[in-house]
């Protein structure tokens, strides 16, 4: 039984497998990703890029295999503890996820009021977060009026918002054009220099290229290199 | 962060109006009916109550008895339990009462050639004793005394009375449990729709890092508001026809002979408190499911 481990590695998965039926999305992945560490998981779709964060941050759990996450096994862990699990972890998701019915702010202040902080606190910040992503203009704007690139951003502001530990990315310049992906980009690197681990699951391998950071590759459910 | 989680609450109950207004409608329902037939018994109850403490047990003598054997009986009424007092009352003391309470028709007694009246005791009974069993009782141990041809104390309808109080109470409790299963029920399915229409955002609550105390304490607070609106209508409405009906009864009747009341405080209080917990029930069974899923 594999628990605690390099003090280092922040994300370590051992012959990790996980099966949809007979579908295998993810097949004897074996990884290990330091504090600190700039990450590309790269392949194409259907490779298990979304499964492989599902299972870091418990949205599905492991057929096979053992992940520790910041000293933590994840198959050891109790129910009521995954909340404090997943609050090391800000999720770009590749579908946004923004709560419709909310504002903005709202949307963002909620990873604050779930950890209990104080108003005062929750707004200083969350209008902070938003002057960063520059949507400090549409606070009160709802998800379904802003654009593809605006929700993108108010993702990322969410997910900043707590100073996790790690940022998981699935896709978060997938439907932007060139700039706005370059934003998006710019401000995970800025994360990232602030001491965060950044994994970002994509398939866009200009991007990977042109930031020189480490890559993943993954291939019908194997990591290739 | 408690103010967090009563906005959350006061959001839900705005975002989700007609379903919210379809609880709090089928609350103010069950509480109208249970509430009224609670009222129904209470004042009935009371009304048997204030007739058993008027109850006097007169024991009756078949034939003219010597002094010394009255004495005799009185004594031995006098120290059986719950006795208050016994007094002797001639068949003249009897007749003059009659004729008091004839008034007009007194005249019909008077071609009688001898009084048909029976010397009596009439046998007051201490309070603890008034209650219909042990007044029974008592009647028998004076029925037992073989000078004494017969006793009366109202027992027929003290009776009937009785029975049709036991029924309703029976039925009282019948129609309570049927509409608490019914009402937590409701309240169940209603918080269940209020889930499924939130499902993405409490999904997206836990991916965040919520923990699941976090995501249901606001709606326990809708179910407890739900309830508490719930029971305060169904009083309100049941006050007015009551009300109606309390004025008429006064009018038709002297009061003192009827003496109704709406629930004390504390019992409204209860009612309000019993019906926010039917809410706050039906919430933990529904929420106990869809969170674990």
């Amino acid at each position: 039984m594999i628990d605690g481990g390099d003090n280092s590695s922040i994300i370590r998965m051992f012959h990790v497998h996980k099966h949809y039926g007979s579908k295998k999305a993810l097949i004897n992945a074996t990884l290990d990703i330091h504090r600190n560490e700039f990450v590309f998981i790269c392949g194409p779709s259907g490779a298990g890029k979304t499964t492989l964060l599902k299972l870091l941050y418990l949205g599905d759990k492991v057929s096979a295999g053992q992940i520790i996450v910041d000293g933590i096994n994840l198959s050891r862990i109790p129910r009521k503890r995954i909340p404090f699990l997943r609050r090391k972890f800000g999720i770009i998701f590749q579908d946004y996820k923004l709560i419709s019915t909310k504002t903005v702010f709202e949307n963002i202040a909620l990873v604050l009021e779930v950890t209990r902080n104080t108003r005062r606190f929750i707004e200083k910040k969350v209008k902070s977060v938003l002057r960063t992503v520059g949507m400090e203009g549409r606070i009160n704007a709802y998800p379904p009026s802003l654009s593809g690139g605006e929700q993108q951003r108010v993702a990322v502001a969410r997910a900043v918002v707590g100073d996790p530990k790690v940022i998981l990315a699935d896709e978060p310049t997938g439907n932007l054009d060139a700039e706005s992906s370059h934003i998006i980009f710019d401000f995970l690197n800025q994360f990232y220099n602030r001491g965060a681990t950044v994994v970002i699951a994509t398939h866009d391998l200009n991007l990977v290229r042109k930031t020189k950071k480490s890559v993943i590759h993954l291939n019908q459910g194997q990591i290739v290199a | 962060m408690t103010s967090l989680f009563y906005k959350r609450a006061i959001e839900g109950i705005l975002e989700n109006k007609f379903l919210q207004g379809v609880t709090i409608l089928t609350f103010a329902l069950s509480i109208l009916i249970v509430c009224a037939y609670l009222l129904f018994f209470i004042n009935a109850n009371d009304f048997m109550n204030s007739w058993e403490k008027g109850i006097r047990i007169m024991a009756y003598f078949g034939s003219d008895q010597h002094q010394e054997e009255l004495e005799n009986v009185k004594r031995k009424i006098q120290k059986m339990p719950g006795v208050q007092s016994v007094r002797f009352i001639s068949k003249e003391e009897a007749l003059n009462r009659m004729k008091e309470k004839l008034k007009t028709q007194a005249s019909l007694l008077m071609d009688l050639k001898e009084n048909p009246l029976p010397d009596a005791f009439e046998v007051k009974i201490i309070a603890a004793s008034q209650r219909i069993g042990k007044i029974e009782n008592l009647a028998t141990q004076i029925k037992a005394i073989p000078s004494v041809d017969e006793v009366e104390y109202g027992r027929r309808w003290l009776n009937r009375f009785s029975n049709v109080l036991a029924l309703f109470r029976l039925t009282g409790y019948a129609l309570g449990g049927l509409f608490f299963m019914a009402t937590v029920f409701i309240v169940a399915n209603t918080i269940r729709l209020a889930l499924y229409s939130k499902r993405e955002e409490i999904e997206i609550m836990r991916l965040i890092g919520a923990t699941d105390r976090f995501i249901k304490i606001p709606f326990y607070i809708e179910g407890l508001i739900q309830g508490a609106l719930g029971g305060l209508i169904g009083l309100s409405l049941l006050f007015i026809p009551f009300k109606w009906i309390a004025t008429n009864i006064e009018h038709s009747f002297s009061s003192a002979l009827f003496p109704i009341r709406f629930f004390p405080l504390e019992v409204f209080l209860g009612i309000i408190i019993c019906s926010m917990f039917v809410g706050w029930l039906g919430c933990y069974l529904s929420l106990k499911q869809f969170l674990e899923v």
